[in-house]
């Protein structure tokens, strides 16, 4: 490891550093988490327990710990103000570079474990790559300097800019969440599979063993579907900075997301139709990178969410500092829409002026998406055979991401013909007016 | 087999594009489609037949379904070769296709990533080539067959020029 720094465009020195000699103990730890949770089910389902597994574990465990250090040893980065490099690996060495201009978010992640350690892992999301890069673990001061320097090289600052300060949004409380998740079709499962287990348990205490035996596993994993939401978004914080949203969320482990504004595609607010009554909702936010086409899933997936739960007004103020809706108006689909969308038609919405569109769609779960035209990719007009007896069409608006875009749907055929061009001419034109910066 | 310029009205949904000279992939990539087609039916035809022979009446079943869906298929093979279409505009590409479900699909030159040309087995005996257009959206799915491999490359020599002259960022 003795290779000279790279050399620095801006003639900052860029040492070479490495990560915090306590993350092979972290990983070990982990992994010792994880081991011990495999055997608690595994021990659960066969009913036995043996002194050899143990020794086994140990090992498997003691091996852990032996690479986490390899890795430790061989891994090393630096940041020169413009690129973060990362150099890993032992027999095949790995040597990537992150420019600062295709950071799309940071987080700082810190697991049960490392909190006790005074470290945090820093993730740091990259267009055009398919990969996080990620550093594991750095000293706790360490990795927020680093965020802050990261992200000010990234909008053009210096690197030595402090975080800017940051206004609070929204708060959901503990009480608001606990019941969001009990309010999931998941839970409810829970719910109704643990009633049915103690109703068939007094009746018959075998079968309700051997019934208990049968789903033990599906069991454990719904609790631990609704055990992850409530642990990652308990203490949900939304703050809004001059550089995009932070998030602060987690119960054990706690993750501060940083959101740049303008890597934003798309927001959108879910409405699950059990959350209705109470008008309740969900905030996600579509920030998708380019990928190359070789990884075969295409274009990544990278929702995040803003809010878990919160009531309209307090989501609508924070969808509000992202994409401005400038008081569009939406329109209904015509009444004969009825005939091809009867369970839908209820829902549908869909307008849009010469920067911003909204769309409503959904069955018995509202999605309702905000898309900035400056950030459509491509412009589709749909008509069915359905659609075209009664003179309908739909016309999407795609952005970045698997299935992200707004959906006008089942519009008049002619208005939707004229709506395509319209789109397409307010697409150009306000890609045209968007700053350069959100290259 | 030169192909009437209307059988399919109404099918450019964009009203600005009405009147426009839309381009058609080639005719071969109707003949490929029929010839796909025969050799599905040759295939039914001998698996009803043998099936037939043995008394294995359910499979017999299967196939005479599977040979009335291709005859049906045939008698559309011509209006869905005909629905297909591009069309350069100064700033997008536009590109049509479906008789059952029509779709119009308009791809700004600035938001393309990728051109790829590729040709499949039966595209490479009848001498086609297929130009496919990636933006950064999944959804977006421009795709142009049956092209002559010439004009499949000036295509897409035309396209990457345009996407690289009008790019745009995320």
């Amino acid at each position: 490891m003795s290779t000279p720094a790279p050399p620095t465009p801006t003639g900052r020195s860029a040492a070479w550093e490495r990560l915090h000699p306590l993350s092979p103990v972290v990983r070990g730890g982990r992994a010792a988490a994880a081991l011990v949770v495999f055997l608690v089910i595994a021990s659960v389902q066969r009913q036995q327990g043996d002194g050899t597994h143990v020794a086994i574990d140990a090992v498997l465990v003691g091996a852990a710990l032996v690479l986490g250090l390899v890795h430790w040893l061989v891994t090393r980065w630096s940041f020169d103000g413009e690129t973060l490099r990362v150099e890993t690996g032992l027999l095949r060495r790995d040597a990537r570079t992150v420019p600062v201009a295709r950071i799309q978010a940071v987080d700082l992640i810190e697991p049960f474990v490392a909190k006790f350690l005074d470290v945090a892992e820093l993730r740091i999301r990259v267009a055009g790559s398919g990969k996080d890069e990620r550093l594991a673990y750095l000293h706790r001061q360490r990795a927020t300097t680093l965020r802050a320097a990261l992200l000010a090289t990234h909008h053009g600052l210096d690197a030595s800019t402090p975080e800017p300060p940051e206004l609070p949004l929204a708060v959901v409380s503990t009480g608001r969440l606990a019941s969001s998740v009990a309010l999931s079709p998941s839970s409810l499962l829970l719910f109704v599979i643990l009633i049915a287990l103690a109703g068939i348990f007094v009746a018959s205490e075998r079968a309700g063993a051997a019934f208990g035996a049968a789903i033990a596993a599906y069991l454990l994993s719904l609790v631990t579907v609704t055990w992850r939401r409530f642990n990652g978004q308990y203490g949900f914080t939304v703050a809004s900075a001059p550089d995009g949203i932070r998030v602060r969320r987690g119960l054990l482990g706690t993750v501060a997301e940083t959101v740049p504004a303008r890597r934003v595609q798309a927001v959108r607010r879910v409405e699950p139709v059990l959350w209705q009554p109470f008008g309740w909702c969900r905030l996600d936010v579509d920030l998708a990178g380019i990928v190359p086409r070789e990884t075969s899933g295409g274009p990544r997936e990278m929702t995040r969410t803003l809010l878990p739960v919160a009531d309209a007004a307090v989501a609508d103020s924070v969808r509000a500092s992202l994409v401005d809706d400038r008081g569009v108006v939406s329109t209904r689909p015509p009444r004969r829409a009825l005939l091809k969308s009867p369970l839908s038609y209820h829902n549908l919405l869909a307008g849009h002026d010469d920067r911003v569109a909204v769309a409503v769609t959904g069955r018995l779960r509202r999605e309702t998406w905000w898309v900035l035209l400056e950030k459509v990719q491509s412009v589709r007009c749909v008509q069915g055979p359905v659609q075209r007896r009664l003179g309908l069409a739909s016309v999407h608006l795609d952005v970045a991401g698997r299935r992200a875009g707004a959906s006008f749907r089942d519009r008049d055929a002619t208005e939707a013909h004229g709506l395509v061009d319209e789109l397409v001419e307010q697409c150009r034109a306000a890609r045209a007016a968007a700053p350069p910066a959100s290259r | 087999m030169s192909p009437a310029p209307d059988l399919v009205p109404g099918s450019s949904a964009s009203a600005a594009a009405v009147g426009e000279p839309w381009s058609r992939p080639s005719i071969r990539l109707w003949w490929l489609r029929v010839t796909e087609l025969a050799i599905a039916a040759v295939v039914a035809a001998v698996v009803a037949a043998v099936a037939g022979a043995t008394a294995r009446w359910v499979v017999l079943g299967v196939a005479l379904g599977a040979l009335a869906v291709i005859v049906a298929l045939a008698a559309v093979t011509r209006r869905r070769y005909l629905a297909w279409g591009y069309l350069e505009r100064a700033e997008d590409l536009l590109v049509r296709r479906g008789v059952l479900v029509r779709r119009l699909t308009v791809v700004p030159y600035g938001r393309m990533q990728l051109v790829e040309v590729t040709a499949g087995l039966m595209e490479r005996v009848f001498g086609l080539a297929t130009v496919k257009l990636h933006t950064a959206a999944a959804r977006s799915d421009a795709r142009i067959p049956g092209l002559e491999p010439e004009e499949a490359a000036r295509l897409r020599d035309h396209l990457a020029a345009l996407g690289e002259a009008k790019a745009a960022g995320l």
